[in-house]
């Protein structure tokens, strides 16, 4: 690991102003995805904001009815919200098929969504990654790829998000909310959260240097049923090949997201509009363009039987 | 990687007897000055914490994580540095009665915090039921999963009794049942090379109250 300083914060102006301010700097909230990196270095901050200490560790009702989840909230205790399991299950779900519990215990909800992705050349650092290190190339393409993206992926990357619960909040229509350095908030809806690699796969997401993520809220409850079908290389404890959030109403609407097969949660709302009709009349939709490799053609065809199942299951 | 561009860091060195060692094995090349440093130091951290009740002040390198500081600071080698990755559950300790790789964290992110490890749980004298447990069944081979397993087996029949929801469960909405599906699947995050898999369960189940034994399949 390369040496670093480290801070606690204890205000989240001050927090961003630390890491905007510092170049190499970066937060640290559970450590579990940035520890994992700097060990191998294929992250090396120079200096670490921990911001364990910035409160936002509460889950709470938002005036038109939703629930606003502090930015610390962990994986297990947002998982464990007798609100979220009883009026967002697809968020549990979803959790919950993710990790281990020991990681889940300490994984944050802002650390969650900006988990690196799991493309095993990422991780080696003697391998080309334009994500890694731009511009020397990418492994993957040409590479083994089982494991990565089918669309939205881009002739620099093909990497998917790796992460389980921003499905289940991309379905939600979660919405991520920020501060910077200049106590400047925003509100970024999550479908416009996670970049599309493009020629930049170096940057996963919208957020800029030292932007602080406070919170993430969810609308009102949207009723139905709730989904999170996860299809893994092992029981327990895997990433997802693919996974299917879906929450399905009584009359066969819905909506659904994909993961696993992309650079984002991949939702399209106008497949989805075609619920009623079947699982593949919605996968057509929302894959249609896929750019799958001879390695992970498989995806395609899993996602439609992963949703075929849980429309199975919601008839009963 | 710690271990070669660290060698403070290095897990065997302090076992077998001081930093010298470790040294000499990390850095062949070796004219490292004792106590040896990276080129660019970073400054030491004091760091206070209990650990099995007992209050600890450490002044670490900051990338010192927990497991290290455990067991190369404080000499508590029952915690096991496995994979160093959060993949294997070795390493698993309780902060404050919550289980997490220790792997994972660094130590100065745990000013103010109660740890427990294997050592703090029961003594050879006045095993910790679910310790006996694990005895009485065989919950083992080697032994090198065992401390992880332990804790971490601990900490699900808390989290079972407090309500935390699993993967296996049916309805999330209700409450989780102690059963065997629910131990293997909340026990996913502690590999045991040796497959003492179906023992754990056994002794947990018996902590647990037998619940587990009814749904066996
Ligand atoms: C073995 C293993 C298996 C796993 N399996 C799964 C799985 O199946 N499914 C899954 O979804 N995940 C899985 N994970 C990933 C795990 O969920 C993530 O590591 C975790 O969610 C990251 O959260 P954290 O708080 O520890 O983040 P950290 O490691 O602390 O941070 C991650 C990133 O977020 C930044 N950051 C943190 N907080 C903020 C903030 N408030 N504002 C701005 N930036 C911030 C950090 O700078 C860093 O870049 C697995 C991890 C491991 C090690
Ligand atoms: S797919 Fe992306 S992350 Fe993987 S090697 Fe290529 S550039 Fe790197």
């Amino acid at each position: 690991m390369k040496a670093f300083t480290y801070e606690r914060a204890t205000d989240p102006v001050a927090a961003a102003r630390a890491v905007a301010g510092h170049p190499g700097a970066k937060f640290i909230a559970g450590g579990t995805n940035l520890l994992d990196l700097m060990k191998i270095e294929v992250e090396t901050p120079t200096h670490l904001v921990d911001v364990q200490d910035l409160g936002f560790d509460t889950i709470e009702r938002t005036k038109d009815g939703g629930l606003r989840i502090g930015a610390l909230v962990t994986n297990t205790d947002l998982a464990a919200d007798e609100r979220v399991r009883r009026d967002y299950a697809v968020l549990t779900r979803a959790i919950v098929a993710g990790a281990s519990g020991q990681l889940r215990n300490k994984a944050s909800t802002a650390g969650n969504l900006l988990q690196r992705t799991r493309c095993p050349y990422f991780y080696d650092t003697n391998m080309a990654c334009n994500k890694r290190k731009p511009g020397s190339g990418c492994a993957a393409i040409g590479g083994y790829s089982r494991q990565l993206g089918v669309i939205g992926v881009s002739n620099s990357c093909i990497a998917t998000f790796p992460g389980d619960m921003a499905v289940a909040m991309r379905v939600l229509d979660a919405v991520i909310e920020t501060v910077d350095a200049g106590g400047q908030r925003r509100s970024i809806p999550i479908a416009d959260f996670h970049r599309l690699w493009g020629d930049h796969p170096e940057q996963d997401t919208v957020l800029r240097p030292g932007e602080l993520i406070t919170a993430v809220t969810l609308p009102k409850p949207l009723g139905g049923q709730h989904f999170y079908e996860k299809v893994r290389d092992r029981a327990s404890y895997a990433y997802a090949l693919v996974s299917v959030a879906a929450v399905i109403q009584p009359d066969g609407t819905g909506r659904v997201a994909f993961g696993g097969v992309a650079p984002r949660p991949w939702r399209v709302e106008a497949a989805e509009a075609l619920l009623p009709q079947g699982a593949a009349a919605v996968t057509e939709r929302a894959f249609q363009g896929a750019t799958p490799t001879k390695d992970n053609a498989f995806k395609l065809p899993l996602a439609t039987r992963a949703l075929a199942a849980v429309i199975a299951e919601s008839k009963g | 990687m710690a271990d070669r561009l660290d060698p403070t860091l290095s897990r065997r060195g302090v076992l077998t007897g001081g930093a010298a060692t470790a040294v000499v094995a990390a850095t062949p090349a070796a004219a490292a000055p004792l106590p040896p440093r990276p080129a660019k130091a970073t400054p030491m951290m004091p760091v206070r914490f209990t650990v099995n009740g007992e209050s600890r002040s450490l002044t670490l390198d900051p990338r010192t994580t927990l497991l290290d500081a455990l067991r190369e600071h404080l000499h508590l080698t029952g915690t096991k540095k496995g994979c160093d990755h959060g993949q294997c559950g070795a390493c698993t300790v309780l902060v404050h009665g919550v289980r997490i790789n220790s792997c994972l964290s660094l130590a100065v992110m745990h000013e103010g915090d109660a740890i427990t490890t294997i050592e703090g749980l029961g003594t050879p004298d006045k095993l910790h039921p679910m310790q006996a447990a694990f005895v009485k069944h065989d919950g083992y081979q080697c032994g090198y999963c065992t401390p992880g397993q332990i804790c971490s087996a601990v900490a699900v029949l808390d989290e079972i009794k407090r309500g935390v929801p699993s993967h296996v469960q049916a309805d999330v909405a209700g409450r989780p049942q102690a059963s065997n599906m629910e131990m293997r699947e909340r026990m996913s995050g502690n590999i045991c090379r040796c497959g003492a898999y179906s023992n754990i369960a056994e002794a947990m189940a018996e902590v647990a109250g037998g619940a587990a034994k009814e749904d066996r399949a």
